[in-house]
């Protein structure tokens, strides 16, 4: 019961800062509801028992993506608001049927899946890790069988800060 | 009972005001904002599935989706300062450098 309150509270914050996200006329404003949607996924991690990927989140989104965000937003002028163009309302009704197309397809999907008889339940999987406790688990499974992903994925960092320095540079 | 397809649903749903974000903003700052909200309905239906399975490999999976989210904001915005250095816009019905 106290689990089912905790969900649905928490969904009705992501889904609700989500929309507001994606309608805010404001773009500073955007950016912050942005970062009030992260929190509340942070916080279903933690319902989820995910803790170390919620001080993840919290740490690398709502602390250092969003205020890379912020910086853009309050370097790049908006003074002109670029949604009072040429009838943007063409456009906008356009991306409105796309993006319904891809809900039917969504829909399909689930509907589908509830069709089909439920699979076998997959007897726990791992259980093997000789460790306990969240981040012990997700540490051990990084530097053991994903240390290959890790390390590339630490590369890719390198290379987009890179990229990040050559692209904002006025001149080399 | 809160199932995995309760997450599935909130995952969908989210995924969708991206999309919308996508589809029907015109500033790509919001634009970027949205793509955002996509990888995290992602890790979302990745995080379930880890704490439905017992398994904790999606959470591992979730932590690489943050590391490529976060490389994909450097850049972008790099992109967006670069470009609104030359053209002072942030509207994408303008960028059309490489039209053609």
């Amino acid at each position: 019961m106290g689990e089912a309150i905790a969900f649905y509270t928490l969904s009705a914050f992501i889904i609700g800062f989500g929309v507001l996200v994606v309608s805010t006329k404001n773009t500073v404003h955007s950016v912050l509801f942005l970062v009030l949607n992260f929190l509340f996924v942070a916080a279903l991690y933690v319902m989820l028992g995910a803790q170390f990927l919620a001080v993840i989140q919290i740490l690398v989104y709502a602390g250092g993506i969003v205020v890379l965000y912020l910086f853009v937003v309050m370097l790049v002028n908006l003074k002109r608001p670029p949604e009072s163009h040429h009838d943007p309302h063409r456009r906008t009704r356009l991306g409105l049927g796309l993006a319904a197309a891809v809900l039917v397809e969504l829909v399909a999907i689930v509907a589908y899946g509830f069709a089909q008889p439920a699979a076998a339940p997959v007897a726990a999987a791992q259980s093997a890790l000789p460790v306990s406790g969240n981040t012990e688990q997700v540490g051990w499974l990084l530097y053991t069988s994903y240390l290959i992903p890790f390390e590339i994925a630490s590369m890719l960092l390198l290379v987009a800060m890179i990229g990040a320095i050559v692209l904002a540079k006025r001149e080399l | 009972m809160i199932t995995p397809t309760h997450y599935m649903v909130l995952s969908a749903a989210l995924f969708i005001i991206g999309v919308v974000g996508v589809m029907a903003r015109r500033n790509i700052i919001i634009i970027f904002m949205s793509i955002e909200l996509i990888l995290n309905a992602v890790n979302i239906n990745l995080v379930a599935f880890s704490a439905q399975l017992h398994d904790t490999v999606g959470q591992v999976f979730a932590i690489f989706v943050i590391a490529v989210a976060a490389a994909e904001a450097a850049v972008g915005l790099g992109i967006i300062l670069a470009f609104y250095r030359n053209k002072e816009t942030v509207n994408i019905d303008e960028m059309n450098l490489m039209r053609w």
